[in-house]
């Protein structure tokens, strides 16, 4: 061994490098072992300094607090180490691909963090006087305009909080048309393909229709025949549910004919806009003759999913639906912009969907993104993403099974079928690749395939990158065919190993408390 | 295009490898009249990080933010101070730039995280489980009042006259597309006892605020007696969390469903939104409660972790029969919520609470005693209505003259109901001795 004049080993010894070790601390080197709050954290203690109170008498008229809540306080290094620890048990785009099919995890750029927090933007009040917000309401009506003229649509409700509520404002405003055209009682049914996703039916139930299931052809499109089996008898057609491109990743290419035969029926095309991304800047759905979409600003334009949430799903809506759109919304006036927040000044609007004014964080770092891309960027960022997928899916086409023919939009879906006999599911692919540093695609995720993996690599992935995944997935893939039993225990390498998810379920512990968990089932 | 890593050569390998021509090809399914040859039109194109952030700096400059003066707007949202850290804590990029923890093994950062939110929520609100969060207060209540629908199988929800009217009209919206009956009873600055006296067999639930809109503290606890009486449940709502270090709890007036804001603890005003919907119930009543859980279990290694759980009430995989088409929670908002609380703790949330409360009745005294002043809530947190024998709307734009933003007139929360000279204002730890006095020497000139 080398020593330098101190007699400090500049060289290691090759001989225990490999050697498993359990720590006294249960830390792994830079992975910390950190506690709950409720646990290194104590009653007394606190992070902030406040002023003094004077001791005035309180007015509360009795409706006092019996019992302090008991909650632990932590210094301000002390939470510090405590968050920054947790967050080093994360995964993030930050730190890598993230592949998780129709999800889009792409990078989101600094600029609209900063912009985001600019007090004129992150320190005003939505009931402030309407004078005093005059820039605001500019920034969301720019960024309406943007969503407006991507999609050739008429109108946009811009409060939706996220897609899901963007699918429930979409649908309410069927709901208000068909009210309006005295059919709100007859026509009640709604179209959804078996491949949807489930917030789909959620929202159409939710209000109050009743869903009818479309079957997905061979080839992962909606079955045009079944379609029109469904349409035979249309009294009773409310709309359909309709993901372009799909859940499986592709175009669905009748698009238009299924438009012409719902509007026929007498019915609204809701288009689910999860995957905008694919098309934005390429093809403009309101072309497609679509009545309301929702856009996941959270996916196509890249603002940041915060560890779920939160999301925000302005809705584009036809001529047809547009006056049906939920208060608040602005209007232009000669003193300038103003804001229309009852029903009494929009009598055809379905109602208010949440208080304020919609997810105003989220429209300034969109538009943020929107303006740095413009429309050539935008266009080049629906191509990359389309180039990427299918790089991906080429790929990997020999060692894995691709679930349909021919190209893809965003995203490349396999099935398990290369799994046949092995004994490896498609969980244990996923886990696998957590060992190669990466986060699983999408898994059992269009329910039509068997095993879905959904691999959406995104734009803003360079070759090197893809290279790098594919090399990984494909090894892993090798791997599961030579039935490689480690892949059904791994991840081996992650802060944590496979949770027992029946466990938590059964014995549902849902909150911190002194007393050692129970285990009885819950009802 | 700086966030766009394929160069021209890497496009043109990779079209090789795949075996297509262009890009076009890909897009073949699309009908030919729908394909654009180029750009979008009447668009501009893209522009460097200087040029987007002018631009948005020019627009950010027309507004009037909280902190340029003297400022005591409430109704729903309120103006705190945040701690620097907790900003810090939400921009680390394992946070910021992860998703939905499907994948529990490499997501214990979020889902502990969203543990200890559960644990506080529940504590705060003295109510037994919390989930990870709602979008906000208004469609948390909303969520609340299907849900008491669903577990009494009744079919009428009834609303006080001091339920924030946003919240109210966000319930009925939900409520009218579910063939749920909505009564909303009429607006008051003091009436949510009133509850009592509108329940009977049909009645699901009874929904309760607060501090209510105007600012007035009620304990519900003989609405929820008559409630239960009658077989309907007690939602509580709250609008300012921070009201929580000195009130009664809604767990301790016998609230089933407990549901709220928690913008005030770690959310910037934002311009109402994205905020935190917090959702809380009694455990009897889990299964039936919407959107995301998470829960404590073991990995391979018997270790604690955490997964998300009880999924089978969710969308993904009960499709329509679930209890909520929610398919986030607000994440990073409530990361900051549960950063700000543990900074907090109880010691420091109650002194808060007490600072809000003390600059409150500082506000009420100042305002009350400037002459034509008629101050209306009697028992109140931070949040006070009054008024003046001038309309609202001449009073505040004679103060935002002044550069003072002194608060929301009531008839824009409720046109045509008789408020049009009353005024409701919100102080806050931020609202210092000289501003409250401002305020008060100001409404003294316009009265």
């Amino acid at each position: 061994m080398t020593m330098n004049s101190t007699g400090r080993p500049t060289s290691f010894s090759s001989s225990d490098s490999s050697a498993a070790t359990t720590t006294v601390s249960g830390s792994k080197g830079l992975l910390q072992a950190e506690g709950l709050i409720f646990e290194i954290g104590s009653t007394g203690k606190t992070g902030v300094d406040l002023a003094k109170p004077k001791g005035t008498k309180n007015r509360l008229g009795g409706v006092t607090r019996g019992k302090p809540t008991g909650l632990p306080g932590l210094t301000e290094p002390e939470a510090v180490r405590h968050y920054v620890r947790l967050s080093q048990k994360n995964y993030a785009i930050d730190l890598g691909l993230f592949p998780l099919g129709s999800c889009t995890m792409k990078h989101n750029p600094r600029l609209n963090e900063k912009v985001a927090r600019l007090p004129g933007f992150a320190d005003v009040h939505p009931m402030q006087p309407q004078s005093t917000v005059q820039g605001a309401l500019e920034l969301i009506n720019e960024l309406a305009d943007w969503l407006m003229k991507l999609t050739n649509m008429p109108a946009v409700a811009m409060t939706p909080k996220a897609g899901a509520h963007g699918e429930l404002a979409g649908m309410l405003a069927i709901r208000a048309a068909l009210i309006a055209r005295g059919e709100g009682e007859k026509r009640k049914r709604v179209l959804v393909p078996i491949s949807a996703h489930g917030t789909n039916p959620a929202t159409a139930a939710q209000c109050g229709f009743i869903i009818d299931e479309i079957n997905a052809a061979a080839d992962g499109r909606v079955d045009l025949e079944d379609l029109k089996a469904k349409l035979v008898e249309s009294s009773d057609i409310a709309g359909i549910m309709l993901t372009n491109p799909n859940t499986c990743g592709l175009f669905e290419r009748d698009i238009k004919e299924i438009a012409d035969l719902i509007h026929k029926a007498g019915g609204y095309f809701y288009c689910d806009g999860a995957n905008f991304n694919a098309i934005v800047g390429r093809v403009r759905p309101g072309d497609l003759g679509i009545d309301a979409m929702h856009i996941n600003l959270h996916k196509t334009f890249s603002t940041p999913h915060g560890g779920g949430g939160p999301g925000s799903g302005p809705t584009v809506l036809s001529e047809a639906l547009a006056p049906f759109t939920p208060v608040p919304f602005i209007l232009r006036t000669s003193e300038g912009l103003r804001l229309v927040e009852h029903h009494s000044e929009a009598p055809d609007s379905f109602g208010r969907m949440c208080a304020f004014h919609g997810q105003m964080g989220m429209f300034t770092r969109a538009l943020a993104y929107i303006l740095s891309h413009g429309a050539d960027g935008l266009r080049q960022v629906a191509e990359d993403a389309v180039l990427n997928a299918n790089y991906v899916l080429a790929r990997l086409k020999p060692v894995m099974s691709p679930a349909f023919e021919g190209y893809c939009m965003h995203e490349a879906l396999f099935s398990d079928g290369f799994l046949k006999d092995t004994g490896i599911e498609t969980i244990d692919i996923a886990k696998g690749l957590i060992d190669e540093g990466y986060h699983p695609m999408t898994m059992y995720f269009p329910l039509v395939v068997h095993g879905a993996m959904l691999i959406e690599p995104t734009e803003t992935e360079s070759k090197a990158e893809l290279d790098r995944f594919c090399d990984a997935l494909a090894s892993i893939a090798r791997r599961a065919v030579q039935k490689d039993p480690s892949l059904k225990t791994a991840p081996h390498l992650a802060p944590a190993r496979r949770l027992d998810e029946t466990r938590a379920a059964r014995s549902p512990r849902l909150r911190w408390t002194p007393e050692p968990p129970t285990l009885k089932a819950a009802e | 295009m700086r966030y766009l890593p394929l160069t021209a050569d890497d496009r043109a390998a990779m079209l090789k490898t795949i075996g297509a021509k262009s890009v076009d090809e890909f897009y073949g399914d699309v009908p030919a009249s729908a394909r654009l040859k180029g750009p979008v039109p009447d668009l501009p194109n893209f522009q460097g990080e200087l040029e987007v952030e002018r631009h948005m700096v020019k627009l950010a400059n027309k507004n009037r933010a909280a902190s340029d003066g003297p400022f005591f707007v409430g109704c729903g949202a309120y103006k705190h101070h945040i701690p620097a850290t907790v900003d810090h804590i939400i921009q680390r990029s394992e946070f910021l730039t992860t998703y939905t923890p499907y994948q529990p093994e490499i997501a214990q950062g979020t889902l502990q995280t969203m543990f200890e939110f559960q644990t506080q929520v529940a504590a705060l609100t003295g109510m037994e489980v919390a989930n990870a969060s709602m979008y906000d207060g208004s469609t948390a209540c909303a969520e609340a009042a299907v849900m008491a629908c669903r577990v009494t199988k009744r079919n009428t929800v009834v609303m006080s006259g001091g339920l924030h009217p946003h919240y109210a009209e966000t319930t009925r919206t939900l409520c009218e597309a579910a063939g749920i009956n909505v009564i909303q009873l009429a607006p008051a600055v003091d009436g949510e006892l009133e509850l009592s006296n509108n329940i009977d067999d049909k009645v699901a639930c009874v929904i309760g605020q607060t501090p209510n809109v105007f600012g007035t503290l009620t304990d519900l606890t003989p609405v929820g007696n008559a409630a239960h009486d009658g077989g309907a449940l007690l939602v509580t709502v709250f609008t300012e969390v921070v009201s929580l270090g000195l009130m009664k709890t809604p767990g301790e007036m016998g609230a089933d469903i407990a549901v709220g804001e928690g913008q005030s603890i770690g959310v910037p005003l934002g311009f109402g939104g994205p905020y935190v919907g917090l959702f809380t119930c009694k455990s009897k009543f889990l299964r039936q409660m919407p959107g995301r859980l998470c829960g404590e279990t073991v990995d391979a290694d018997g270790k604690r972790g955490f997964v998300l759980t009880l999924s089978t009430r969710e969308q993904h995989i009960r499709r329509d029969k679930a209890t909520s088409n929610i398919c986030t929670n607000s994440g990073l908002c409530m990361l900051a919520f549960t950063a700000h609380m543990t900074l907090l703790g109880d010691k420091g949330l109650t002194h808060l609470a007490t600072l809000n409360h003390e600059a409150a009745c500082d506000l009420a005294d100042a305002l009350g005693a400037v002459k034509g002043v008629k101050v209306l809530t009697s028992r109140y947190f931070n949040e006070i209505a009054f008024e003046t024998p001038k309309h609202a709307d001449e009073v505040l734009a004679a103060l935002e003259k002044q550069d003072i933003i002194g608060g929301v007139r009531a008839s824009r929360l409720f046109p045509d109901a008789g408020f049009d000279n009353v005024i409701i204002a919100a102080a806050t730890e931020c609202a210092t001795a000289s501003d409250i006095k401002a305020y008060a020497q100001a409404l003294a000139k316009v009265l």
